[in-house]
This record gives structure tokens, sequence and C-alpha cells, in this order.
């Protein structure tokens, strides 16, 4: 922080910026996103008749619960990037909800923008890039406290404590700058830098896909390290399905913008119930020679977000699609297994899909 | 094995400059007529150096080859002008990653690929734009005969990369050179691509080098597997032979941190410490200092490539009795 503008934080509030709390009990979901849209509008030309717009999160619902790890998949262009971007506030959604723990964010009687974003910190994929080039890891990583109110002694040592802590030797890298750095050990310092203000929220948005194999799993050990000793909540958000299994408790699949499905890891894994969810996972390579895929479970690019398809959007890339889905849009429906909810009318009951069950809802375990 | 096609022998590669680099160090192999070789490597192992002095890419003022290529029996290395030229797409062809770069954004898919034909071959501007559309719809690109008049930028990644394909193969090279073709794709179009890649290698009869550090697209792929670290293979063998049996602690090591099915929630078995500097490399074995059974003969001597068990492998110490593999469901 400039220190002309250093008087405008009293110092007790300093203090009380330093400590995270929780405030609703571990009952309350630590984040709720409800109803999030975000349209990006494409220009035409200046004569356009229609502005048409990129769909890119269209009504997503979510919550992640304290201490969890929510697990966000799907192909490119499904808008799990825009939600993580929307989330941290980086753009603001053209409408829907977001309370953390409980209160509103940047609104009358909710939490200020600066308090959220103490509480929520994110890891890009490109670490490179989300480095300044022209600041040592100190001051990367002492940045964020000095700005919130920290000294600069006591953020050098936050600084020195957090590169210890995701295993730079201090006195070594402490006064590098990011180009003398491997991308691994880049991403480290990003992990340093978004734990500096003691976050309850950590966006990792592909954090893990840029890495190297066996680097990327050493980050993926310290990421579960950390967690534990720190009670986190993670926001994870990756293509590669076998690390999205590996590490999060909860998965949310997303398509064009929607959930298409959303339920315990195991549940998706071993028991997916959307046919987006099924292809996604069946397109995974097996590791095994003997049992190599033989037809690809999709075919085609994942369509475009502008002028997404009517009704069920992925209703023409699905094998079981009939005329209900192309009329109607499926809204996630709760299934038998607790917490698990699939958007498909195929699961919907009563829905006028042929292999749909009857009206009457599903029974309750 | 057969007649070899490609026959690389003790190639060494050096890029100059105010901090010369040891790329490749003594890289041998041979591939067949028809097989395919999936070359498994981390950043900076080689792979893609390998690839690229294949096609002479290399800027030969700043480059030091020594070794011998040999394509067809034919010498790579004294390969000059014309001939090079030839060689080049004729012979021997290459799929980039990132086919967004690799296309010329200002002409169209079809002025590319016709150019490319009419290069090789002396056959008039028709013809080779009706061998063109051909090879679009061998990629199983729709509508091919619109796309043939697109640009780059108007083709989705994956068409893109299906487009590169079709260039690649116009004019039937006997070898081509994959340089991680899939890694910038979507996981449902990765698939695809080396499906399709697997159908046309068996169709055409050619031989493919596929270049990755995804373990999976690799088994998808290859008949055989070669392992690059820093610049040296360390081990080869048949696909399924190397899956299950690793001899070098280095593919024990990366099949080992490589997240599969079933390993939820255990902390992973990584690899410490990062690959070893181009500029500086280590005496003896490069990956010694990463190696939990490396002794003091590894931090002196380079390791030479034996065949003790099933498949050859470059270590010291080679791995008994490798530990099963945990295998995808």
């Amino acid at each position: 922080m400039p220190p002309y503008e250093r008087h405008l934080l009293p110092a007790p509030l300093v203090t009380q910026l330093m400590q995270s709390q929780d405030r609703g009990g571990p009952a309350q979901p630590l984040l709720s996103v409800r109803h999030l849209v975000k349209h990006f509008p494409v220009r035409d030309g200046l004569l356009a008749r229609s502005p048409r717009a990129v769909h890119a999160v269209d009504d997503v619902s979510f919550d992640v619960a304290k201490g969890e790890t929510l697990g966000i998949v799907g192909e490119s262009g499904c808008g799990k990037s825009t939600t993580a971007r929307l989330i941290a506030r980086l753009m603001l959604p053209d409408s829907g909800t977001l309370l953390f723990d409980g209160e509103g964010v940047d609104e009358f009687g909710g939490l200020s923008l600066q308090q959220y974003r103490r509480n929520l910190q994110m890891v890009f994929q490109d670490s490179f890039a989300s480095l300044n080039p022209r600041l040592t890891m100190e001051d990367t990583i002492s940045f964020g406290p000095r700005e919130h109110g920290l000294g600069r002694q006591q953020a050098q040592r936050r600084a020195r404590a957090l590169l210890d802590r995701v295993g730079l030797q201090p006195a070594q890298f402490a006064a590098r700058y990011p180009h003398e750095l491997s991308g691994g050990q880049r991403q480290r310092v990003n992990i340093a830098r978004a734990l500096a203000l003691e976050p309850r929220l950590l966006i990792l948005d592909e954090a893990v896909a840029a890495l190297d194999k066996s680097v990327q799993a050493q980050v993926l050990n310290l990421l579960q390290e950390l967690k534990q000793e720190q009670g986190l909540t993670y926001l994870f958000i990756s293509h590669d399905l076998h690390v999205v299994q590996y590490l999060c408790d909860r998965v949310m699949v997303m398509y064009l913008g929607q959930v298409v499905e959303v339920g315990p890891v195991e549940q998706i894994f071993e028991a997916p119930r959307h046919p987006y969810t099924r292809a996604l996972l069946s397109a995974v390579p097996s590791m095994d020679p003997a049992r190599r895929t033989s037809k690809p479970p999709l075919s085609g690019d994942p369509p475009n977000p502008i002028d997404p398809p009517s009704g069920c959007r992925f209703r023409d890339r699905c094998p079981h699609a009939e005329s209900v889905c192309a009329s109607m849009m499926p809204s996630l429906q709760q299934l038998a297994e607790a917490a698990h909810h699939a958007a498909c009318h195929m699961v919907i009951a009563g829905s006028g899909h042929s292999v749909a069950p009857a009206s009457e809802p599903e029974a309750q375990p | 094995m057969t007649q070899a096609l490609l026959s690389v022998q003790d190639l060494t590669v050096r890029f100059l400059g105010d901090r010369p680099v040891q790329a490749l160090s003594g890289v041998s192999f041979e591939l067949a007529q028809g097989e395919t070789l999936g070359l498994l490597g981390e950043s900076g192992s080689g792979k893609s150096v390998t690839l690229r002095t294949l096609l002479r890419l290399h800027t030969p003022r700043r480059t030091q080859v020594q070794g011998s290529l040999r394509v067809d029996g034919q010498d790579v290395l004294a390969l000059e002008g014309q001939a090079l030229a030839r060689y080049r797409g004729g012979v021997v062809s290459m799929v980039f990653q990132e086919p967004g770069l690799a296309f010329d954004p200002v002409y169209t898919i079809g002025s590319q690929m016709t150019e490319m034909i009419r290069a090789h071959e002396a056959v008039d501007q028709a013809s080779a734009r009706a061998r063109a559309l051909q090879m679009l719809e061998r990629v199983q690109i729709p509508q091919a005969r619109k796309r043939l008049d697109a640009y780059p930028h108007e083709l989705s990644g994956g068409m893109r990369q299906r487009a590169m394909i079709a260039l690649a193969l116009c004019c039937k090279p006997r070898l081509l050179l994959a340089d991680e073709p899939t890694t910038a794709l979507d996981a449902t179009v990765q698939i695809q691509i080396l499906l399709l890649l697997r159908e046309l290698q068996r169709e055409l009869g050619m031989s493919v080098i596929f270049v990755t550090h995804d373990i999976g697209a690799a088994v998808e792929i290859s008949d055989r597997l070669a392992i690059m670290y820093a610049g040296r293979i360390v081990e080869q063998g048949a696909v399924a032979d190397v899956i299950a049996r690793p001899l070098h602690p280095y593919t024990q090591g990366l099949m080992a941190s490589t997240v599969v099915t079933g390993m939820r929630g255990r902390p992973l078995a990584a690899i410490p410490g990062t690959p070893p500097d181009l500029g500086q490399l280590p005496a003896g074995c490069a990956f010694a200092a990463r190696c939990p059974a490396a002794s003091a003969q590894c931090l002196r001597q380079v390791p030479v490539t034996v065949t003790t068990g099933h498949h050859p492998v470059a270590c010291w110490h080679p791995l008994a009795a490798a530990t099963p593999l945990p295998v995808a469901a």
C-alpha cells in the first residue's frame, strides 16, 4: 500500500482483517451461487439486427461446503473458467447472487470487495503470465498482505515462511524473478501468493494442467497438505478427469454454460447419469494397451456457445435425443442417491422421454 | 523387426550460443515400416528436438548435429537443396502441436494444400485441388468442399488439427512425425484424433513417431514406446511391456506420479526435484540426482544401454521385478 493511503486503514481493522473467522458454522455453505448468468455480446457489425451473445454462463447455481473440494469439469467453452472469474469478481455477472458464508458480496450490509478478496484467492493455469516479471518472489508474495495493511517487515517474514512451506528455500528463491524459476516452482510461488492473505476459499483454474507429470504430482501433494493444515476449501477447475477424481469430493459437470450433472465424486465416476458425463468419462485414454478405445464416444467439436440449441443443449451430440429434448430444457433433478443431480430428460420423471421413469418421483432410498 | 525405415544412430544435437545446450546426447532407435513409436517424456527431454532434427528444421549455423540419420537408406544429414525440399513433406512429414500457428493465416486451407501437392508433384491446379478435397474427406472433415475455401481461423481447434493432418499426408509420406498433436485439444476431440491417426496409419501403411507427455495418449496409439529424459532415450520396448514392466526408475516414477483411477486421496509418489539443466549436464546419469537407487557409479558414468530383461534400458541398476501398475478401469 502506498504510504499516503496507509492512514485510511485504522490499526484495529488491520488486525481484524488478518484473522479469518467462521461465521455461519459448519452446516452453512462457504459459497452459495444462485442463478449466475453471463452473456458476452458479439459484435456483428454496426447494422446487425439481432444482437447475438455468447452464452458463457447460463443460470448456474451451486453450493460449496466448508472444507470440501468441488471439481468443475467440461470441454473448452463450457463456461468453467468464466464461472470462476465471476465468483472471484474479476468480472461482473449479468445477474445472479453470490453468498460467502451467508453474507452478500459488494452489496449493502455485506462483505466489502476487499474483505471478500482476502477470503478468496485464485491460482491460474499460466504460472508465468500470472506473476509480475519485475517483482522478486518475496515482493510478489508480500504485496497482497502489505496492500491489506501488514507492515513491510511482517509481510516479508510471512513471504519467506510461505516460500519455505511450498518447498522453495527462501534464501535461494526470495530474491529471484519469475523467469529464473521453472514452471513447477513458479506455480508453487503462485500458490504461496494465494495463501499469503490466509484465504478460506482457493480457486484453482487449471492450476496443474501446464505442469509435467512428475512436477504435477508434487504440486497435487502440496495442495492436499495445505488443505489439511489450513482447513481450506478448493474450487478445482480442470479438464483432466483423473486429477479431478483424485482430488475432489464433489464434481460438477458443465456443458455450454449450464450444469448438467453434479454429485459426489464416486457417483459421478461410477454411476454417471447424464449421457454427456458418460461420454466425457469414456474419452479418457485407457492406459491399458490391451483395452484401447475403438470408437470415439462423441463426434465433432464442442458446439459454439453463440446461439446454443433450444431445449437440451447436448441434444445435437446425444445418442438418446428425442423430440422432448428439443422442445424443453431439462432442469437439474435430484436422483435417488442423495446430493446427486442430473439435468437430463431420461432421469426426469414424466418428462416424456421414452426411457424416463414414470410420473411418480424416484423412490427415496 | 522387418527392414527398418528409419534408423537413428548416436544422434547428438548441441545448440550453440552464449549458453550452449546439449539437447540430445547419443539417441539411437529404429523404426520399421508401418510401425508407430511413442516418444514419451517431459518438457525439455528432447522429444521435439528429435523430430525437428529428423526434418532438419534447426538453423545449421547454430546447431551442431552428430551421428547418423537414415530414412529408407538415405543419409538425411547429407541432403541439400532440392533433395532436402523433396524429402520434407514427400518422404517425411510433420504435424505440429498448435495447428493455429502452423497454418499460414492469410491463405485458405485449400490453397495451402494444393501448393504443397504441386511443390512435390507435376500436377495441374485442378487435380491438385481434387486431391486436397479427397484428403479433407479422408480425415473426416464435414462439408469438406466448403472447408477447402475456409481460412484457418474459421475452423475449430479439432477441425484445424484434422486439416493439418490432411496437409501432412497430401504427398503420401512414408513417415509421419506427430509433435503433441492432441495436447491442445479437449479430451473428447483428442480421442477422435488419436483414432483417426491410428486408422490412417493402418490404411496408408506409413510409420508414425508420436511425441507426447501424456502416457494415456501414447498407450492408445503406439506399438512401441521410447522414454526420453534429458536428451537420452532411457528405455524402449513394446508398449505393453514397458507399461507393465518398467525397468528404468524414471519410467516407473513417471507412472507412479501419473494419476489414474483408484488412487483417490493417497499421496502421490512424486519424483523429487526437477530435470537437470541441459546446459550443464552432470557427468554421470542425468537422472541420478532424483533417483532413489543412485550409486556412486551413477554419478560418475553415463549408463550404457543394455538388454538384460525384456527390453533395452539405459540404467546401471534397472528394476528387476517391477511392481505391478494400477490399471485404469
